[in-house]
């Protein structure tokens, strides 16, 4: 059995926020030139160039692509034959957190619901952990910004209202969303499940790199019929009117009760930000 | 495409009635930063009657939550942060002489018609370029609410800070007439299920 000591994966961590939060990956980077060739809108066209002079700046410069450096949300697909060692893996992984938003210069963005008194170190994180065959650990590091979040939802549909009902809430979602989560957006969607599985698919399906095609081909089809609708509404760039309200609309299905239809929209600024080492 | 228009603070009634939506505005000079929790405060001391740590009168505020300042750097990565959490307190801010706030995304009809009564305007910048918007930031200070950390109140000097007249004083709303301009879809039903 492999032994992997917890102080590897705080490492990790750390070096993962710091790094998803300065490099803009280049999926988006080649999204936001595709939709360059297809805006119209001049102001649009100008945003859209202004995102890419501000990705190179922070790529360059190793600052923060944007000043919401987010909630921390850490995938981990542990191996079930690794023994892990030197401690707690979820205390392991605060650390790296802590550690990374610190040395990285990154806002600490978490504080009390009620009294808003801020945490101090941007923890606790987020960690969906998630048992796999093999002797490897998988972590992506995925930093989720505030404004994006607010606008996301989860519902659940009756059945009757089925694959038309699932197109017009998300459709509806991002028009009623309009500027507020910084388009062009990326749409994460989770159908199926139970309220918090849809929850995790929806927000799993941003990992998924622009640009590239669902393996399923109804969900492929779905994806583009959607992301076909959205464009239309005529938000654009940071909603000053265009064609590129969302550059893609990423979708994960598993089944559901047969009472219910499950949907969660998780709506993400175009700073669509995640890291990933394996171990 | 037009010139952008240049913009220092303090700002007259006359500077902002000739700003229209879709202008592009550079700002030089003195802006101040605020977010969530220094609008409570700055709003809870007006009910209360009492003196705000900084005068708003012809002042613009930028919505703004910085990341901190690597050593070397004036300001950390210094985007917009979305303006509807500041509705609620805005229009009294406006009332007490501010001309302009920087954010992004949509405001409240009590605010825009706050603005339009009082002669306010408000700006957008790009949401996500924090690392270009840092640039433009030349000096920074904290004035008031050290305690609230990146919520705190500064008073940044800029130099050319590019930014959006999304409301004017005369009641047009750009996200309104940019999205009719290119929109393509039929006004659809909004969604009849629960939610």
């Amino acid at each position: 059995m492999r032994e992997v000591d917890v102080a590897l994966i705080t490492e990790t961590v750390k070096e993962l926020c710091i790094s998803a939060n300065t490099d803009l990956g280049e999926d988006v980077i080649e999204a936001i030139d595709q939709a360059i060739e297809k805006e119209e809108s001049p102001l649009g066209i100008d945003i859209l160039n202004e995102l890419k002079e501000n990705a190179q700046i922070a790529k360059q410069e190793k600052v923060p692509i944007c000043q919401d450096t987010g909630f921390a949300v850490v995938f981990v697909e542990l191996g079930q034959d690794i023994h892990l060692v030197g401690g707690d893996l979820s205390e392991a992984i605060h650390e790296g957190v802590r550690q990374g938003y610190r040395e990285g210069y990154l806002r600490k963005s978490l504080c009390h619901p009620f009294t808003r008194a801020n945490t101090g170190d941007n923890t606790p994180a987020i960690i969906h952990m998630e048992l796999v065959p093999g002797d490897k650990i998988k972590i992506v590091v995925a930093p989720k910004g505030g404004g994006s979040e607010n606008m996301s939802r989860v519902t659940m549909l009756t059945p009757s209202e089925g694959v038309e009902g699932v197109k017009r809430y998300i459709v509806q979602r991002v028009k009623e969303s309009g500027s507020n989560p910084c388009p062009p957006t990326i749409i994460g969607v989770g159908i199926g499940g139970t309220l918090e599985k849809a929850a995790f698919l929806a927000k799993k399906s941003l990992l998924r790199p622009l640009g590239s095609k669902n393996p399923d081909p109804e969900l492929m089809k779905l994806e583009q019929e959607i992301l076909s609708e959205i464009n239309k509404l005529g938000i654009g760039p940071q909603g000053l009117g265009g064609r590129t309200t969302s550059l893609a609309v990423h979708i994960l299905m598993m089944p559901c009760h047969i009472a219910s239809l499950p949907l969660a929209v998780n709506i993400q600024c175009h700073a669509q930000r995640h890291k990933e080492a394996i171990i | 495409m037009k010139r952008p228009i240049r913009l220092r603070p303090p700002l007259s009634d006359e500077d902002v009635e000739r700003l229209k939506i879709g202008d592009r505005v550079l700002i030089s000079g003195i802006i101040y930063t605020g977010r969530d929790a220094a609008h409570k405060r700055l709003f809870d001391l007006l009910k209360e009657g009492k003196e705000l740590p900084f005068d708003l009168k012809g002042q613009i505020i930028y919505y703004v939550g910085p990341t901190p300042a690597k050593p070397g750097q004036v300001f950390g990565s210094a985007g917009p942060t979305t303006s509807y959490r500041m509705d609620a307190y805005s229009p009294a801010l406006i009332e007490k002489g501010l001309k302009g706030m920087i954010g992004k995304g949509m405001r409240s009809d009590a605010v825009k018609e706050a603005m339009k009564r009082f002669k306010a305007v408000y700006f957008a910048a790009t949401g996500g370029a924090g690392a270009l918007l840092a640039k433009r930031v030349k000096k920074a200070e904290v004035v008031a609410y050290e305690d609230l950390g990146p919520e705190a109140i500064r008073r940044l000097e800029v130099e050319d800070l590019p930014v959006i007249v999304i409301n004017d004083v005369h009641g047009n709303d750009l996200y309104i007439e940019g999205e009719k301009k290119y929109r393509t879809s039929p006004q659809s039903p909004p969604y009849q299920g629960g939610d």
